[in-house]
């Protein structure tokens, strides 16, 4: 999959009004253009058509459960950090037609559905965002496995990252070396500079596709003084984070299937499986078959589904996991410990959602420390 | 659909509103599918036409609230093959199922100017506590989507596609923000089943359990954070007392707090 970018084009300018000429461009290419915007008291990523509709001065308050839009002290566009919806919802959507038959004569005539949709451009994805897309890609392009929708929507799309300044609470992607600077797998990655003289951006471009675009737009040479500003906000991002994961959690849960902890979380736990929804790396679905009254016609739908639902583990004879405990431990041990020997990659890239989204603020984090601490110090 | 006799489809109605069954009629399009697809045999909301049993399907709406209703479903059961029923009255007792938390002589004595006309129980209960049932559908009203589906799956002899997971995945895959944890607003969502198509929780309303207790439930985890938002025991109590409040599961959270 074209997931590798590269261009060797140096690093450049934008002004604040700039932005609206990325957009027009971008839509002018063709592509969808979704993006940041405040909706229902959340910044969430939905099709975006005026630079006026990104969400200028709101920062995110995170905490375990707890999410709030707050007026930050300056007019930055991507002071908030990351929100309920994840890139997931647009690159695997969450109820898919993948096929449709009609009756003829005995039998029944398929027909897949043709994907229409225009090819996206994703503007302000996180560091975090850029590598849960590439375990998406390991998980629906591996050789063994490929989704043609997926992979297609994927090779089309054209990635704007933002470098974070402002890590939330909930944030811990640098212990899961997925951040909190975009390093690769982009095709813009942009920096935002803002002080007293200006509001700009400093644009690297990722691939040829970005560098190619850059021209277009209307820029200016960066120097020393806007590369060093620069780095010093991926620093200070990295600086502020202020969870992290256990070291070698992988191998520490394998050590503890059956640990206390698994039943004290079990208390807590809802199932309710908003941590697997939020989450941009789980991919887990359910297909379902659905007939028109008359029994003409039918349907086959892919749509989200999770290990925290009694259905997920039915088999023969019922559900295997019946208790909270063991749906919770599937999950975080999948995220942790076994998604390595799965794809040979985390299952999480420390953007912190399922600890926010949790109606309840359980903490992975947290979860990982108690068991690593039950060990005593070692 | 197998053999060439349409399958007879009875609706009948126990204490209740009537909305469930109104569900049905309020499937405009797929009305005359259904029509032509089975026979309405006793269906006296939209027929005053009657045509004996026995029955391929009957739709039971409304809980069992007293004598003559207790006798008259062992009646419809006896003459159905299959039995499923529809809505929060029939699966769990009802809004009227508040009365099993009271002293409902006191009610008749106070309410009723001659109480000896009243022939009632003592309490509403869910159908399955009186007959077994092939299917609950859940919801105060049910979801026509979902009627259509259970009517589906009976004619193409196939199981309904209704999840008993929470009303979260329906927020989430519909993209709607949670009202918890961006507003601090109590949501019974994270323990109600999913199937009302998502509709307070996207108006920015917490979810108010009409579709009953989800599968595996963790109400006591949520009323504990209920009071971390600041409600007091007695509206704990009480968010459990609605369309459901004799679910099992509600039923006991709310008892937990009073
Ligand atoms: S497990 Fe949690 S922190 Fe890790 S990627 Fe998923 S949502 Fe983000
Ligand atoms: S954690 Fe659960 S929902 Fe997520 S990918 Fe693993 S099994 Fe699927
Ligand atoms: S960990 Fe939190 S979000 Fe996940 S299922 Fe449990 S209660 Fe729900
Ligand atoms: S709004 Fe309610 S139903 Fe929706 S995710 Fe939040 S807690 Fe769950």
């Amino acid at each position: 999959m074209a997931t590798h970018y590269s261009s060797s084009a140096p690093p450049v300018r934008l002004g604040r009004h700039s932005l609206q000429a990325l957009i027009d461009a971008l839509r002018g290419d063709g592509y969808t253009v979704i993006g940041p915007r405040l909706e229902d008291a959340a910044i969430v990523y939905a099709p975006l058509e005026s630079a006026d509709s990104l969400p200028e001065g709101w920062v995110d308050q995170q905490e375990g459960g707890h999410y709030r839009l707050l007026r930050g002290e300056r007019p930055a566009l991507f002071d908030y950090v990351v929100g309920p919806h994840s890139w997931k919802r647009y690159l695997y959507p969450p109820r898919q037609r993948l096929w449709q038959a009609h009756k003829q004569g005995k039998g029944w005539r398929v027909k897949e559905p043709l994907d229409n949709t225009a090819p996206y451009a994703f503007i302000g994805v996180r560091s975090c965002e850029i590598h849960a897309m590439r375990i998406q890609d390991r998980v629906f392009d591996n050789g063994a496995f490929a989704d043609p929708a997926y992979i297609k929507r994927r090779q089309q799309a054209f990635i704007v990252a933002v470098n974070c300044a402002h890590p939330a609470a909930t944030c811990f992607c640098t212990s899961m070396n997925s951040g909190p600077r975009a390093k690769e797998g982009f095709d813009l990655c942009m920096t935002e500079l803002l002080d007293e003289q200006r509001h700009e951006f400093l644009v690297e471009a990722g691939s040829d596709k970005g560098a190619a675009l850059l021209t277009r737009l209307p820029h200016r040479p960066c120097d020393e003084n806007d590369l060093r500003q620069a780095e010093a906000v991926a620093t200070a991002a990295s600086q502020a984070m202020q969870r992290e994961m256990a070291p070698d959690v992988a191998a520490l849960l394998k050590r503890h299937p059956e640990h206390p902890r698994w039943q004290e979380v079990a208390q807590r736990c809802l199932s309710c499986a908003n941590c697997t929804q939020v989450c941009p790396t789980c991919f887990c679905s359910t297909v379902e078959d659905v007939t028109d009254l008359s029994g003409q016609t039918a349907q086959r739908w892919r749509q989200w589904d999770s290990c925290f639902t009694l259905d997920f583990s039915y088999i023969h004879g019922g559900s295997i996991r019946r208790e909270t405990r063991s749906r919770y431990r599937q999950w975080m041990t999948h995220k942790l410990s076994t998604w390595h020997d799965q794809f040979d990659t985390s299952g999480c890239v420390g953007c912190g959602r399922c600890i926010t989204w949790c109606p309840v603020g359980i903490d992975i984090t947290e979860e990982a420390k108690a068991i690593r601490d039950s060990e005593g110090g070692t | 659909m197998a053999g060439k006799r349409k399958p007879k489809l009875a609706v009948w109605k126990f204490s209740s509103c009537d909305g469930c069954q109104l569900s049905l009629l309020d499937c405009e399009d797929e009305l005359l599918t259904v029509a032509a697809s089975v026979e309405i045999a006793y269906f006296l909301e939209a027929t005053r036409a009657t045509i004996k049993g026995p029955y391929a399907l009957s739709l039971v709406e409304g809980s069992i609230s007293t004598p003559e209703d207790a006798e008259r479903i062992r009646a419809v059961r006896r003459q159905s093959k299959v039995l499923i029923t529809i809505g929060a009255c029939a699966t769990s007792g009802g809004i009227q199922a508040l009365r099993n938390f009271q002293d409902v002589e006191q009610f008749i004595s106070t309410v009723y100017a001659r109480p000896e006309f009243i022939d009632t129980l003592a309490t509403s209960t869910a159908i399955a506590e009186h007959v077994p049932v092939d299917f609950e559908l859940r919801g105060c009203p049910i979801d026509k989507h979902q009627l259509l589906e259970v009517l589906n799956a009976f004619l193409n002899g196939r199981k309904p596609n209704v999840p008993r997971h929470s009303q979260c995945i329906e927020c989430k895959q519909a993209g709607t923000v949670c009202v918890m944890v961006a507003r601090g607003t109590p949501c019974l969502g994270p323990v109600t089943q999913a199937g009302c198509g998502n509709l307070c929780p996207s108006c920015n309303r917490g979810c108010y359990g009409c579709f009953g207790p989800k599968e595996t439930p963790n109400p006591a985890s949520l009323s504990a954070r209920f009071g971390e938002l600041g409600m007091a025991q007695p509206a704990v109590k009480q968010i459990y007392r609605l369309f459901n409040a004799h679910a099992p599961e509600f039923q006991q959270e709310s008892q937990r707090h009073e």
